[in-house]
């Protein structure tokens, strides 16, 4: 167990920069995801820590030791792979145990440490099974087994759960979640699929084009996103993030997504909007914060009508789309209360659960 | 739909189906002949062989019968003379030599050289691939001159251990060429996996890549073996004695004296040298066909 830091990490191919100056701090036993689109240097990132990359510049350090020259045997890693890498010709149990054959351990430490790591995963069973005569998951659980056993100092996931299909990656997911609470190991986990980034970390690292955009705590990212790609990368449906000019109304402030909508800025939001009147900002708000008006404690003027364009009933709620000046916006409605496409249909903007996003820098105001 | 309708389509559909069986049939029939010409042409001089090798002195030299059959019936009177009073025995042993440690010399260079080539990314390894494959592309014909004068430096003339420096010429470009396609074949996460669980590149290279490999080399160990058993040029260039001669050489030239060619004995010294052969592609063409990465990653 241990913590691992990053500072001001570079990594470069030939002219092209892959990973921009990252720092990153992680406590001993923490579970961070690094989220982010294909080619954002997350994979490239996690590498790095495993040592199967080397860095271009900056240091990287586990248990508070610089590692930048250690190979990856010498740095108590371990990683599982998305797909997999177990080898073929060897049982679960060999493919498990191949680790700590090679660091010199007993026979009976092994296969101690083997037999632990295989009833945490339930598969006690399939251990003199080769990887072929063994489905996806189970895989997969021989994967994290060999990761286990070797009790490392930090486990590295490199998106173990991409091939796996859908079911089975949410009850894996669940799973990886089970096994960090029983085996509490620092872990660092790339995915590029936001829900699994939400539900399984302690914190977020989303990345993008090389750099950091944010680190928070799950909850923090998705209600208090610092810029607009992480506004419109978390959250499925993301956020409307539409063309806003923000215009003095007596008193308050409006937005104006439209000429026929304007809504009002609720008063404790007012003062820190205020130096902003008359600019052209985008205006952020998540599909759950545009409902059919349904608190009786509404403020009336944050309600407008829209004519539907799609209808898409989920069961639980039914999400609605309308278009506002050219640009597509995503309500989340009770099922009962949705109208069918080309209908008006009366919404209700929460406007307390607004964000307004400079263009020019894409940060959040 | 009406109940016509759905007759007509089930009939269409079986109409469909019997058209489909007479087209596999039709196919099958075909494929059956050419295979039967094939086999047949292949067939005859193993055939020839067989026949020549059962008959008396006497009846191949006989222009009068049906050389194509057996009419004075079977003896192995060749197979007798031929071993045990002839040196090919001692061809034989030669060959075996040779050919073990050609195939032996050729894995641990080739295996080594594809492994390096085909997995440890260095400035110019790919370059260096290709110009190991293009030296196989210089035929033997032309290479055995200069060779000659090597063999000569080194004092091996004349000696079989010379056929065993020079044969791994022929065989090491192509076996390296064919596990750099297999090494190459072997997804990277698996030398990563391995990196990581404390493998060092030797390590890597026999716990990993040779067993997941194994078809791959096999395939590149029946590629040494057949080319350094058969090898005429170099033996027919390089040894002149009796007591150093390999089988290819040692046949013809001690069962062909001037105009004298002992047909029977010449045919069955090439079914004795064909046996090895034959063996070794039974037993190892199964191991050679199982897929033995399935299951390495996703599958």
């Amino acid at each position: 167990m241990a913590e691992v830091a990053l500072r001001n990490v570079i990594k470069r191919y030939d002219d092209v920069e892959a990973v921009r100056s990252i720092s990153l701090d992680i406590p001993d036993n923490e579970f961070v995801v690094l989220v982010g689109p294909s080619g954002c240097g997350k994979s490239t990132t996690l590498r790095m820590i495993a040592g199967l990359e080397e860095v271009s510049a900056g240091d990287i350090y586990i248990g508070g030791a610089i590692v930048n020259d250690l190979p990856p045997k010498d740095r108590d890693i371990a990683m599982v792979f998305q797909n997999y890498a177990l080898y073929p010709h060897m049982s679960a149990f060999e493919n498990m145990s191949f680790g700590l054959k090679l660091r010199k351990f007993s026979k009976d430490e092994i296969k101690k440490r083997v037999d632990h790591a295989a009833r945490i995963l339930d598969i006690t069973e399939l251990l003199d099974r080769k990887p072929k005569a063994l489905s996806g998951g189970q895989r997969q659980r021989v994967a994290m087994g060999r990761a286990i056993v070797r009790n490392p100092k930090v486990f590295l996931f490199d998106e173990p759960l991409s091939n796996l299909d859908a079911k089975l990656r949410v009850q894996m997911r669940t799973e990886i979640k089970r096994v960090h609470q029983m085996v509490k190991t620092t872990t660092v986990y790339v995915t590029h699929d936001q829900v699994e980034a939400m539900t399984l970390a302690d914190r977020v690292v989303v990345m993008n084009g090389g750099v950091i955009e944010q680190i928070a705590s799950p909850q923090d990212l998705y209600h208090h996103p610092r810029t607009r790609f992480v506004a419109g990368f978390i959250g499925s449906p993301a956020m409307n993030l539409i063309r806003c000019r923000l215009e003095q109304n007596g008193v308050g402030l409006r937005v104006r997504i439209s000429d026929a909508i304007s809504l009002p800025v609720p008063a404790p939001l007012s003062a820190r909007y205020q130096a902003l009147t008359g600019k052209e900002l985008i205006f952020g708000l998540r599909p759950e914060h545009i409902t059919e008006p349904r608190r009786s404690d509404r403020d009336q003027q944050s309600e407008f009508t829209a004519t539907l364009d799609v209808v898409e009933p989920m069961g639980m709620e039914t999400m609605v789309y309308f278009t506002v000046d050219g640009q597509e916006v995503c309500g989340r409605v009770e099922p009962g209360s949705a109208k069918g496409p080309g209908e008006a249909m009366p919404l209700y903007a929460d406007m307390n659960r607004m964000h307004l996003i400079d263009p020019q820098t894409g940060l959040v105001l | 739909m009406s109940t016509a309708a759905l007759t007509a389509r089930a009939s269409q559909g079986f109409n469909l189906g019997a058209s489909l069986r007479r087209n596999r049939r039709w196919a099958l029939i075909t494929s059956y002949i050419f295979l039967i010409v094939f086999a047949i042409f292949f067939l005859i001089p193993p055939y020839y062989m067989v026949v020549t090798a059962l008959k008396s002195d006497a009846e191949v030299a006989r222009m009068a019968t049906n050389p194509w059959i057996i009419a004075d019936g079977i003896t192995f009177d060749q197979f007798k003379i031929l071993l045990t009073q002839t040196d090919f025995l001692i061809f034989f042993k030669n060959t075996v030599i040779v050919t073990l440690c050609t195939v032996a010399i050729t894995m641990v260079v080739s295996v080594f050289a594809a492994f390096s080539l085909g997995r440890m990314r260095f400035w110019g390894s790919s370059i260096l691939a290709t110009g190991i494959f293009l030296t196989y592309l210089v035929p033997d014909t032309l290479l055995f001159i200069p060779l000659f004068q090597i063999v000569k430096w080194l004092g091996l003339l004349n000696s079989y251990w010379g056929m065993v420096l020079v044969y791994p010429t022929l065989t090491v470009p192509f076996c390296t060429w064919i596990m750099i396609g297999y090494f190459q074949s072997i997804p990277k996460e698996l030398d990563e996996a391995a990196l990581i669980d404390g493998a060092g590149h030797l390590q890597m290279l026999t716990k990993i890549f040779i067993p997941v490999a194994l078809p791959g080399i096999i395939a590149a160990m029946i590629f040494a073996f057949t080319v350094s058993w058969a090898a005429f040029v170099y033996p027919m260039t390089f040894l002149y004695s009796a007591d150093q001669q390999v089988l290819t050489v040692g046949t013809v030239t001690s069962l062909i004296r001037g105009d004298v060619y002992k047909w029977g004995m010449l045919m069955a010294g090439a079914l004795v040298a064909a046996a090895p052969p034959l063996v070794i592609y039974a037993f190892l063409m199964d191991y050679y066909i199982a897929g033995l990465t399935a299951g390495a990653t996703k599958g």
